[in-house]
């Protein structure tokens, strides 16, 4: 009987529990105001839907919290009472192996009937499932009566002298409040992940040994030295900002001091289009077009520094996906960031600069580079950062056409790998949480994290200092 | 500005031909400047093009693809068994593809090998939704049925002419004689069209071993040719009879790669060209590429999974992002205080809209599946760390649609007795409530073509079925583009080039949708 109450539909029930509570509160009070606004000599303080209101408001407040509960501790609760229970036998399973087991009891548990055959192992499901009965009975159960309370209490407020649309309208700010929370939330747990899983990782291995060793090789668990995965990260945005900034940049200027208002309102939407496509038919992009291109004018380079006696063999590595392919393509996709951000700030500079310049007989690009974009460059830097922080954390495109060999090489051929590429390679695959290999992926993404927030801290700063000084 | 040399003090100092001649140095100069700025908007705009036009160009070869028509009976003997809820009985009707298969080409009969070679025409699994349809009408049984089955992918290529490149060159009526299958073709017309073209193509003559292949075909015969003279060639017969060339025009097809580089054979192409000849090889619209879900042999897959997964996601997405968003963004421009906390969810804010997409699937690994134990592949996790995602995106368009409502509505509300929150919803709400959406729809946009969270979430799992709910198994549009387009067959570049097409007309439609809500709500105040 309990282990078949582990399978109801709790989110449902949850729901339909909330719902159902939540307009009878709501009914309760409005039928209740009522009475006074008819009743009485007193006049109301408030509008009989907000009596409603305010009792709909205790009612659901009990269940969305332990609805809440329920869906991030239920499972977790569970199973601690499992394991509390479990025979003495299983001490000798590490934490990781029985946590994999109580995964595949856990899963065993939400058919309906299942009967492996062993008798250990369906025991133990059947008494997992008898657990999750208890856990979804006491929940809802809770959750009800909670509700129901909540809903007599807030009754009992109401009389006509209650201010209960303030009552109310502070609730709604509150929830506004926590909505606006939830990016707080996000920031801290992010960074308590990374941090977490970073801290177990590096008790495993030396922090310099992971910053600083040459060798990397985690899918076999053996060396986690992730310099290399720095270097290529760092080549390829070199590559990358080798193509977008120049572009970016013209294109940014020739845009706000050159083009007429028609173009302009043409090539800015067209060039945003750039920024707007996935990262990963950028990735194909790559694939299809820019590597073999690549590739095949690195061979042709070989060739003629062969035949033309200057070299004996390859020069160049020319592998099929190149650290120069995947830079050449992220470089096109960061243009908009940068010509977007850049066009900003040098229309932002005061047009008495411009008149100056000219008033001294300045020629239009003799203004343009020494004193608008010297008055624009902190904006520019800004821009610059913030495409190199773009191109760092890009993943996608390094994903399909950088490579998978952690190398340092200055051979803008060669495949090389960079830190996003590590991440994605050793998280997709099952693997248990607690190997050294799935916890390096989170070290690299702590220090990707680190690195792209002090780039963007720096970026925004400096924007906004500029745009204090020219408003 | 006016141009110096026409005001009357103009003249003495440009007299000096040093001056003038720095004064050209620097108009030139600011030409150049100029030039510069049209090549970085040239590149970009080439850069865009080359990415649009390569992808389209794959698209439209797979919008169209062979199929084979059979002409299947289904008598009551063999499948006279199946009911409503049996599986599909696969094997058996395949067993009448490959019956049908063997009687056109009786010369397969005696080598299994050749028998394999002539069954890589259509595969098994093509006949899987046929087999299905019998489960779903079993009136069908005891009936004759045209059926189409997808051509297979290699074949589909040579075809379309795009993998075994090769080069058809009309011939026209010979004369033919037969010994033993190698037959000899001769000609008044001489073959010097043929010898000219397969020179052209830098080709061996056929007699040298490791070259590529002239087939030579008239009606629904083929013969590959072992030597090649002006008015007189010899081949061997692959399939059909000497007496085609003598009732049909020859033409000759010249495939410059060797038989051994290429993944269709010789003889692979000779009954794809008889059948071809006798009109049962069609190309039609590849409408499966949306009807079907992932498979692992390029004709037969679709996107079906994926874009029901995509679509499941962005529900979890929007029912999350959107209404917080609105919340927090009224209420850090309505009704926060400036202190602290409030600055602090700003930076936070701004800050967590550049965080690189990959972090948000680590945060998703680590918590959602790793301390709340929530199902890995599955769309209600992608869309809450999709949502996370997006929320800074939201947030920030919704303040800037709020900051946009001037203060004077809110001072007008206020005065005739409205309380704040009375203000912000009845009030700023509803004129901000455009710009709102349109924020919300480019953040959904956004969330449309992200890819690296969810790969980290294990939605890259090869997804077979089409999920029937948020917690079910699934994947999604931009990770099937990412797991075809690393797929190693030829023929997955044209599937994803057309299923890159359809994740660009979503993202077009809603990007649409934003033009039109400005247009029609965009006011200035």
């Amino acid at each position: 009987m309990l282990s078949e109450l582990g399978h109801l539909p709790m989110d449902f029930l949850l729901l339909a529990a909330a719902v159902t509570l939540a307009s009878f509160g709501f009914i309760a009070g409005r039928l209740r105001a009522e009475q006074f606004s008819f009743s009485g000599d007193i006049h109301p303080n408030s509008r009989p839907n907000a009596h409603g209101y305010f009792v709909l408001m205790w009612s659901l407040v009990p269940v969305v919290l332990i609805g809440l509960g329920y869906v991030l501790f239920g499972e977790g609760a569970s199973r601690a009472i499992l394991r509390s229970e479990l025979p003495e036998g299983f001490s000798i399973l590490t934490p990781g192996e029985l946590t994999t087991y109580l995964d595949t009891v856990a899963r065993a548990a939400r058919m309906p009937d299942f009967l492996s055959g062993e008798r250990v192992f369906d025991t133990v499901t059947e008494r997992y499932g008898e657990i999750r009965g208890t856990v979804n009975m006491v929940t809802l159960l809770a959750a009800c009566a909670l509700s129901v309370a909540g809903m007599f209490v807030a009754r009992r407020c109401l009389s006509p002298g209650f201010r209960a649309r303030q009552h109310v309208e502070s609730g709604i700010e509150w929830f506004l409040f926590l909505c606006a929370a939830v990016a707080i939330a996000t920031t801290v747990g992010i960074v308590a992940s990374l941090v977490f899983e970073s801290l177990r990782f590096f008790s495993e291995v030396p922090v310099w040994d992971f910053v600083l060793g040459t060798r990397w090789n985690a899918q076999t668990n053996a060396e986690f030295g992730a310099l290399p995965l720095f270097f290529g990260t760092f080549m390829i945005s070199f590559f990358a900002m080798m193509i977008a900034a120049p572009v970016g940049l013209y294109a940014a200027i020739y845009l706000s001091e050159y083009a007429s208002s028609q173009v302009r309102a043409i090539i800015k939407p067209v060039l945003e289009v750039l920024a707007g496509i996935p990262t990963v038919v950028y990735g194909f992009f790559a694939l299809l077009v820019i590597a073999p291109a690549v590739r095949s004018v690195a061979l042709w380079i070989n060739q003629m520094l062969i035949a033309w006696g200057l070299a004996d063999g390859a020069v160049l590595a020319a592998q099929p996906t190149s650290a120069l392919a995947a830079g050449i393509v992220m470089g096109i996709m960061v243009i908009p960031f940068v010509s977007s951000l850049s066009d900003d700030v040098i229309r932002a500079v005061p047009q008495s600069l411009r008149d100056g310049a000219y008033a001294m007989g300045a020629t239009k690009s003799e203004a343009v580079r020494q004193v608008i974009v010297p008055a624009a460059l902190p904006g520019i830097i800004a821009a610059l950062l913030l495409a190199v922080s773009r191109a760092i954390g890009e993943t996608m495109i390094v994903v399909m056409a950088a490579g998978q060999r952690a190398q340092i090489s200055t051979d803008p051929t060669s495949d090389l790998t960079t830190i996003t590429v590590q991440i994605v390679a050793l998280l997709t695959g099952e693997s248990e949480f607690d190997s050294p290999k799935t916890l390096s992926a989170f070290a690299l993404g702590l220090v990707l994290f680190i690195v792209t927030l002090l780039f963007n801290l720096v970026a925004i700063n400096v924007v906004k200092r500029f745009r204090e000084k020219y408003e | 500005m006016s141009d110096p040399s026409t005001s009357p003090m103009a003249n003495a100092p440009f007299a000096n031909e040093r001056v003038l001649k720095r004064l050209r140095r620097r108009r030139a100069a600011d030409r150049r400047f100029k030039w510069y700025g049209r090549m970085a908007i040239g590149f970009a705009l080439a850069a865009l093009t080359l990415l649009l036009g390569s992808i389209a160009t794959q698209a439209v070869s797979a919008a169209t693809y062979h199929v084979v028509t059979f002409d299947l009976s289904f008598d009551k003997n063999t499948f006279g068994d199946v009911q409503p809820d049996s599986p599909p009985p696969v094997d058996r009707v395949y067993g009448l593809v490959r019956d049908d298969l063997l009687a056109e080409f009786p010369e397969t009969a005696s080598s299994p090998a050749l028998r394999h070679d002539l069954l890589g025409l259509v595969t098994r699994l093509a006949v899987l939704p046929v087999a299905k349809d019998l489960v779903r009408k079993p009136a069908e049984i005891g009936t004759k049925r045209r059926v189409e089955l997808p051509l297979s992918d290699d074949l589909d290529l040579f075809l379309k002419g795009a993998a075994a490149r090769h080069l058809t060159v009309p011939v026209g009526r010979v004369k033919a004689e037969e010994i033993a299958g190698n037959v000899t073709l001769t000609s008044e017309a001489t073959f010097a069209r043929l010898i000219a073209a397969a020179s052209l193509e830098n080709m061996q003559p056929p007699e040298m071993p490791g070259t590529g292949s002239i087939l030579m075909t008239a009606g629904r015969s083929t013969i590959r040719l072992d030597s090649l003279a002006p008015s007189r060639v010899t081949g061997t017969l692959l399939t059909g009879t000497a007496q085609d060339f003598r009732t049909y025009p020859a033409r000759a097809r010249l495939i410059p790669a060797p038989e051994s580089e290429r993944t269709v054979s010789d003889l692979q192409i000779a009954w794809l060209l008889a059948l071809k000849a006798d009109g049962r090889v069609l190309r039609v619209p590849h409408w499966s590429l949306l009807t079907h879900t992932d498979s692992t042999q390029p004709e037969l897959a679709g996107a079906l999974a994926a874009i029901i997964g995509s679509l499941l996601t962005l529900l979890v997405t929007a029912s999350l992002a959107i209404p917080v968003g609105i919340l927090a963004s009224i209420y850090l421009e309505e009704f926060a205080p400036r202190n602290r906390i409030t600055g602090l969810i700003e930076v936070n804010i701004n800050n967590l809209a550049a965080v690189p997409s990959i972090v948000f699937g680590l945060l998703g690994a680590a918590v959602f599946l790793g301390a709340f134990g929530l199902p890995r592949s599955a769309p209600v996790v992608g869309g809450l760390v999709l949502a996370l995602l997006i929320l800074p995106v939201v947030i920030i368009a919704s303040r800037a649609a709020l900051k946009a409502v001037p203060q004077s509505i809110r001072d007008a509300a206020l005065a005739i007795g409205a309380s704040r929150m009375q203000t912000v919803f009845h009030h700023v709400m509803p004129l901000a409530a455009p710009g709102m959406l349109t924020g919300a729809i480019l953040g959904m946009a956004r969330a449309l073509g992200e890819t690296a969270p969810l790969l980290l979430i294990g939605m890259v799992a090869f997804v077979a079925e089409v999920p029937r709910g948020p917690t079910d198994e699934a994947t999604a549009l931009p990770v099937l583009i990412y797991s075809w387009a690393t797929q190693a067959e030829r023929a997955w570049e044209p599937m994803t080039g057309a299923v890159i097409l359809i994740l660009l007309a979503f993202l077009i439609a809603m990007n649409g949708v934003v033009v039109f809500l400005r247009r029609k709500f965009e006011r200035r105040w």
